[in-house]
């Protein structure tokens, strides 16, 4: 080797460290660790936590919340129909007149179940096939853009009126409606991973884990999912109080969660009629369903950040 | 442990064409983007080969068919008897032990969501019977120290690191495995001057301590010239002059390279004054439709009716003691420094 002048001499960028002092902040780090690590001291987390804690209670033991039974009718009273608050009923009487409280609390169980659920599996079905299309290209790729293409060309409302009135003698209950709504929606998510999975493919990162022999999974899950997942997170806790309202939209077309059964949605479908009389039976079912949805975005957001080293 | 000097990388007329396609449904060939045409040379242990040339020249395309990220369209790789481009599977995942890259970018090249163990530790996730697992973690250790790293700073991401301290990450992860050969990237191009010259010496260090050989792909020839022991010169997809590193920078034959040698920058302002500048006409032509003959002969001044009909081959020419691709072969040295 020549020595050429214009290259100086050799320099190191730290000092050596003894020996011994190896033993220094041994525990291994990794990314999901470190974001749990972080989550934890995240206000917005525990917050969204807290909320979601207190929702999934009110889903699943609605007594806990209220001493009125909103199914039994003898508690509805045609007389004080649209009546405001009072003293047993602080949110007022509906145009039946039961107590909107009691319905409020009671329709929680659906409408978080069909959000939740729905939101769940378009994530993983849309998630999984985007990174799949987007990580291995070519005929895989065409294949499944192609037929997310058809889905996109159905109007959702018609789609999820033919699959609900399809599987409407199956007695599923309010699955039908998850069933309707997740065929429907995973496209969207498919589109975002899919785009999200090729621009990070095309990173040195990708390339030099194969140039070690990283296997197909590996390069999937260790390095594509990582870095594409953050759009899908928050476009599926968007979405989310997107399918609470269009649970409502189905009921309103006689499809899905019917009266007396309660939900969100049917609730705000039917006070709508009268808004202008009587605001508050409207105006309480639409404050929990933003509270929600506000909850799962935040929750989104701080999962998204954590997983973010550079945010950290 | 074999000895100093012996061959361990063969390369022989390497071809690597990407087809032009036309139409959606029914792919049709309408031609091919000829990024490497036809490369031979041979790598020694412990010997470093640069590769200079232009931006398009094949220089990056070749990497990747020596590192098998891509197939070539003919031709061979031999690393220690076996051919690489041919391996598949778990032989291949074998070879690889032997043939590590450090590739250009430090700010793309690392994983912003592993940690720099995770980032390191990964070649012996892959290759499980190098290391024990108990082993990993403080064999990763042992690596940052090599690089020149705390190897406290184990459990960071790459962001909390400077370029040339990235860098130094993607050779330590490159060394993992205890290659023979490393395939350097223009690994400094990315960095500034003075970080440019740690990582060349840190380059250089390793090379004496673990006898790595190293293919160096550069267009900064100064560099070049400082670590190679031998040079290629590449031009549209040939190596147009192979020699010493002396022998090129001292006695280019090929004109291409004279011309290459001539805009180096000189930080003398006597040898400014004294240097000759040979300015080509035109750009390089589309390796797609590269010219008949001589490939540089568009830009030639000492083109004539030859060039365009006979193909100069890369060989020891009259006057001259190393291989050139030239009709008209002739030492001239242009720097006049050094």
């Amino acid at each position: 080797m020549s020595n050429d002048p214009q290259v100086g001499p050799v320099q190191t960028v730290t000092a050596p460290t003894p020996p011994g002092k190896l033993k220094k902040e041994a525990k291994p780090a990794s990314l999901w660790g470190d974001a749990f690590y972080d989550l934890r001291r995240r206000p917005m987390f525990i917050v969204s936590c807290v909320l979601i804690a207190i929702l999934l209670v009110m889903s699943f033991w609605p007594s806990l919340f209220t001493s009125i039974n909103p199914f039994d009718a003898k508690t509805c009273e045609l007389a004080t129909a649209r009546q405001g608050p009072s003293a047993g009923h602080i949110f007022g009487r509906d145009s039946l007149g039961c107590d909107v409280y009691a319905r409020t609390i009671f329709g929680a169980r659906n409408s978080i179940v069909i959000g939740v659920s729905t939101t769940i599996i378009t994530a993983i079905v849309g998630g999984l096939l985007g990174l799949l299309a987007g990580a291995r290209g070519g005929a895989v790729d065409t294949v499944t853009s192609r037929v997310t293409e058809v889905f996109f060309a159905i109007p959702w409302i018609l789609g999820a009126l033919l699959i609900s009135a399809t599987f409407r003698d199956a007695n599923l209950g309010i699955w039908i409606v998850v069933i309707a709504l997740a065929v429907l929606a995973w496209p969207m998510t498919f589109r975002i991973m899919r785009a999200a999975v090729i621009t990070a493919r095309s990173q040195d990162f990708v390339v030099a884990a194969r140039a070690l022999g990283a296997s197909q999974s590996r390069v999937m899950f260790g390095h594509l999912l990582p870095n594409a997942v953050a759009p899908v997170i928050v476009i599926a806790t968007i979405n989310l109080g997107g399918f609470i309202s269009a649970e409502a939209a189905l009921s309103f077309l006689g499809v899905g969660v019917q009266s007396p059964d309660i939900s969100w949605g049917l609730m705000i479908a039917d006070a709508r009629n009268r808004f202008l009389e009587a605001p508050l039976p409207l105006v309480f079912p639409a404050v929990f369903l933003s509270i929600t949805v506000l909850a799962f975005i935040m929750l989104g957001d701080a999962v998204r950040d954590a997983l973010d080293p550079k945010l950290r | 442990m074999a000895t100093k000097g012996e061959r361990i990388l063969e390369v022989r007329d390497l071809v690597k064409h990407f087809p032009l396609t036309q139409g959606i449904l029914f792919k049709k060939q309408i031609g091919a983007i000829k990024a490497v045409d036809g490369v031979s040379f041979d790598l020694n242990r412990g010997e470093t080969l640069g590769i200079v040339g232009e931006s398009g020249c094949g220089k990056s395309t070749l990497a990747k068919v020596l590192m098998a990220l891509e197939r070539p369209t003919s031709g061979s790789v031999t690393i220690n008897g076996r051919d690489i481009a041919k391996a598949k599977g778990p032989e291949l995942k074998r070879m690889r032990r032997n043939i590590q890259m450090v590739m250009q970018d430090p700010y793309t090249s690392l994983n912003p969501r592993m940690t720099v163990g995770d980032i390191i530790g990964e070649p012996f996730d892959i290759h499980t019977e190098v290391a024990p697992k108990g082993d990993r973690r403080r064999k990763v250790q042992e690596l940052l120290e090599v690089v020149g790293l705390n190897p406290d700073h184990i459990n960071r991401y790459p962001h909390q690191f400077s370029g040339g301290q990235r860098q130094r990450i993607g050779i330590a992860r490159g060394l993992a495995l205890q290659p023979e050969i490393i395939v350097c990237d223009e690994p400094v191009s990315a960095l500034d001057v003075s970080i440019q010259a740690q990582v060349i010496n840190l380059l250089e260090r390793l090379q004496n301590e673990f006898d790595l050989a190293y293919i160096f792909i550069a267009h900064d020839l100064s560099v070049v010239r400082h670590i190679s022991d031998r040079v290629a010169v590449m031009y549209l997809g040939k190596v147009v002059e192979l020699g010493k590193d002396t022998e090129i920078y001292d006695k280019p034959a090929h004109p291409y390279t004279q011309a290459l040698l001539s805009a180096v920058p000189v930080p003398d302002p006597e040898g400014r004054e004294q240097r000759e500048r040979i300015i080509l006409q035109g750009d390089p032509p589309s390796p797609a439709n590269p010219p008949s003959g001589c490939r540089f002969r568009t830009r030639c001044w000492k083109a004539q009716e030859i060039c365009a009909e006979e193909e100069p081959l890369l060989q020891i020419r009259q006057g001259t003691a190393h291989e050139s691709a030239c009709h008209f072969a002739e030492t001239h040295d242009v720097v006049h420094v050094g």
